[in-house]
This record gives structure tokens, C-alpha cells and sequence, in this order.
């Protein structure tokens, strides 16, 4: 979802007579509840899945500010432009707390920068698409960031502390998002025909790369089988992605919009909407880099770390004179 | 040389009197940086009065492979809980 397609390392699940004692006694730990920590033993595939999996997780963070910031100078009012402000900062914060949480696990924040620049880690394909106006601020907070909600809230539970603690703080902050994007979407649809429409026009857009985000059925994955085994994946993608029609369905009723789908409606005997899958082509295209925005995102990321590197290199030459300095002075004085 | 920024660990005071505790990490150039970076990181929502950062090279930790010699001769110890000890009700509260 903020982290797609992750192929977890390995061949599967093992049963627990194919496990080394190191390993059995880690699935126990598991089982058990039991938070695994950066210093403790891990098979190696449990670390590279975890590496790959919080990296693209941090990386949708922070290109996921790319569509939003783009609205910042163009917010409707000035409290409007501060509380996006205010989200897209804590977009960029929830990419720090998920770094660091990579970070524990031997790789340098150096690499995992690097590994987005070349795209050789991906991000969100939601963020491969446009924001045209002021209403996609709206869906995408309502719709984006509710799907987001829908996969780290079980995630708080997941195995691995370092990234289970980041989530605890991510979901805190989390929910005022989603509520200031349904607080436009309701503006809106209480405001003008014109106005009505471009909130519908933004959900018809938002809608199906929205259920894309929890990627393609994986309920017969051995590699998801194995990430849920570890508990760095709690729910299958058809299971989250059932939850958020569910609860996406009466919210688009109040707000009198239309869902861009009339297979729609709700299952009497299930007791979940059912719904029409999206084009898992077009999924697969815009993962492969054919998307809308793919160049532009990665652009714009690249331009950052290139503008920012003589503010880095020279807050580190600074540093390390005054550190130089204080030594002398110190040496001097004995 | 590495181009990197150390690692620093931070530490948040909140409001009510509470001690310094871990929040998580971030990378700075230097102390004065990371107290202002973990300002903008980690007190978003009015967290805390006071910021420790140190750096994350500089924390000695114990090894989790030591976690039976170091914790478990404490177990035995149950006479250090209050509880242990029956006082009869008569004497009242202690």
C-alpha cells in the first residue's frame, strides 16, 4: 500500500522441522508476540524483506508531498494553506520516523536516498498521478490517506519494534489528515454546482488508483504468507482493500458523490459492498515507471538532493571545524 | 570521508513532570542542528518542554544476548515487592 509488491526474501514459509534452532526460537518469539529488536538475532530474509519493505514505505512519504506541496501557494484561504502546510510537514516527519526505523536495520539513510534516486526502490503508485485542483487536495486527503490508515493501523502490531514504535506515532498523527481532506470534500460538495462537480470529478479520478494502493490480490502468495508469518504484513491485500469500501461507501453518500463504479452496492449476504476490481494493467504500467507522473516525481526528487547538497556539505565542513577547533583549544590549555 | 550526518538519538521531556524519554532518531551535522531539527521532527504537537540529543555513536547498550546472566538473578528476589510481606489488616495501611 505506501509499500506495494514488496517481494519478501526467501522461499516461503518453513516448517518448523526445516528451521535452525536460531530460527525456530525467532518464529517463537513471534508467535509469542514478542517484539523483535534491531541488535537481536534475525534470518537474513527477515531483515532484507523488512529493509525493502520500511524503505518503500518512507519513500512514499516523502514523494507523497510532491502532489500536495503543489497546492500550497494555491490554497483557497490562509488557514486552509496552514493546515496543508501542516500535512505535508508531517508527511515529510513520518519519512524520518520510517528511515530511522530502516536505519536499525544496517542500512545507511545515504543508501536508501540513493535507492530512490536511481528508482531501483519504488514508492507509492499513487503518487504517480496528477493533482489538477483544489478538490484533489480533498479526495486525497479523504480517500489517499484513508487507504494509508487502513494498512498501518494493524501494522502498529507488526513484529519489529523499530517500525511498529514509527507507526504508533504515524497513526497518531494520521487521522487529522484524513478528516481535513473530508472537511474539503464537504465544503465543496455544500458549495456550488461547479463546485459539486470538481469534488466529483477528483473522486471519479482518485477512486480506482485508491484501490490500487493496497496492490493486487495476494491470497494465494507463498511471499505473503511468509511476511504474515513474520507479522510485518497483518491483513491480505483483498482483505484491507474490502474494509475501506466498506467504510468509504456511507462517506461518499453523505457527501451526496457518486462512487465512479455501479457495480457498487452493498452484498446482503456478505454484508461488504461489493465492487469492480481496477485495471491492474494500468497498476502494472505505472509500478514499471509509465505513469502520469513518474519522471516528474523522481525529477523533482533528484533536483532536491542536487539544489540541497552544498547545504549539507557545508553544515558538515562547519561542524567538523568547530569540533577541530574545540579540540585544539583543548590540547592548548593542558 | 563519509558525507553523511551522524546519527543522533532524541530524548523529550514532556509536560507533567515526566523524565526524558527516547522519541527515536534523526541525522544532523551537529548538536545545536539536531536539537532544531528534533524540534521540527518530533514536537509537531506540543510533546515536550526539553531536548536531550545525543549522539547515536556514543550510547553504550547492552547486548541482548546478555539478557539471562543480567535480569534473570532478579527474579529469585520476590522479597523486594511490597507484596511479599503479609501485615495483618489490624495494623492498617502500609
Amino acid at each position: 500500500m505506501y509499500a506495494q509488491m514488496i517481494k519478501t526474501a526467501g522461499t516461503g514459509v518453513k516448517s518448523p522441522e526445516e528451521m535452525t534452532d536460531q530460527e525456530r526460537a525467532f518464529q517463537a518469539r513471534i508467535d509469542a508476540d514478542e517484539k523483535i529488536e534491531p541488535k537481536d538475532w534475525m534470518p537474513d530474509d527477515y531483515r532484507a524483506t523488512l529493509i525493502r519493505q520500511i524503505g518503500q514505505h518512507a519513500h512514499s512519504e516523502i514523494v507523497g508531498q510532491l502532489p500536495e506541496g503543489n497546492w500550497i501557494t494555491r490554497a483557497p484561504t490562509l488557514e486552509r494553506k496552514a493546515i496543508l502546510l501542516a500535512k505535508v510537514q508531517d508527511e515529510a516527519g513520518h519519512g524520518l520516523y520510517l528511515y530511522c526505523a530502516a536505519e536499525t536495520l544496517g542500512i545507511s539513510r545515504d543508501e536508501l536516498t540513493e535507492d530512490l534516486l536511481s528508482g531501483k526502490m519504488k514508492y507509492s503508485s499513487i503518487f504517480n498521478y496528477p493533482t489538477l485542483n483544489w478538490a484533489d487536495m480533498g479526495a486525497v486527503g479523504w480517500l489517499v490517506d484513508g487507504a494509508a490508515i487502513m494498512n498501518q493501523v494493524p501494522l502498529q502490531r507488526t513484529s519489529f519494534g523499530p517500525y511498529s514504535r514509527a507507526m504508533v506515532r504515524i497513526c497518531k498523527e494520521e487521522s487529522f489528515h484524513q478528516r481535513q481532506g473530508y472537511d474539503i470534500m464537504m465544503k465543496m460538495c455544500q458549495g456550488t454546482e461547479e463546485q459539486k462537480q470538481m469534488a466529483q470529478d477528483a473522486m471519479n479520478r482518485t477512486w480506482f488508483p485508491a484501490l490500487m494502493m493496497f496492490g493486487p490480490s495476494d491470497k494465494d502468495s507463498v511471499h505473503s504468507t511468509q511476511s504474515m508469518a513474520w507479522k510485518i504484513k497483518i491483513n491480505t491485500n483483498d482483505e484491507l482493500r474490502q474494509k475501506f469500501v466498506d467504510q468509504t461507501v456511507p462517506q461518499a453518500e453523505y457527501l451526496g458523490l457518486t462512487i465512479p463504479d455501479e457495480n457498487v452496492k452493498l452484498n446482503k449476504k456478505t454484508g461488504h459492498y461489493d465492487y469492480s476490481e481496477p485495471d491492474w494493467s494500468e497498476f502494472f504500467e505505472v509500478i514499471k515507471g509509465n505513469g502520469p507522473c513518474n519522471t516528474e516525481r523522481l525529477n523533482a526528487r533528484n533536483k532536491a538532493w542536487d539544489d540541497g547538497k552544498w547545504v549539507r556539505d557545508g553544515l558538515l565542513a562547519h561542524a567538523r571545524k568547530k569540533a577541530a577547533r574545540k579540540a585544539s583549544a583543548k590540547t592548548a590549555a593542558e | 570521508m563519509k558525507n553523511e550526518w551522524p546519527l543522533w538519538e532524541v530524548f523529550i521531556r514532556g509536560q507533567h513532570g515526566m523524565s526524558h524519554r527516547h522519541v527515536g532518531s534523526l541525522h544532523a551535522p551537529d548538536a545545536e542542528m539536531a536539537i532544531k531539527n528534533a524540534r521540527d521532527v518530533y514536537t509537531r504537537r506540543n510533546e515536550g518542554v526539553s531536548i536531550w540529543v545525543v549522539e547515536a555513536a556514543h550510547i553504550a547498550a547492552s547486548s541482548p544476548s546478555d539478557k539471562g546472566p543480567l535480569y534473570e538473578p532478579s527474579n529469585s528476589k520476590v522479597y523486594r515487592h511490597p507484596t511479599f510481606f503479609d501485615i495483618p489488616e489490624d495494623v492498617g495501611a502500609m
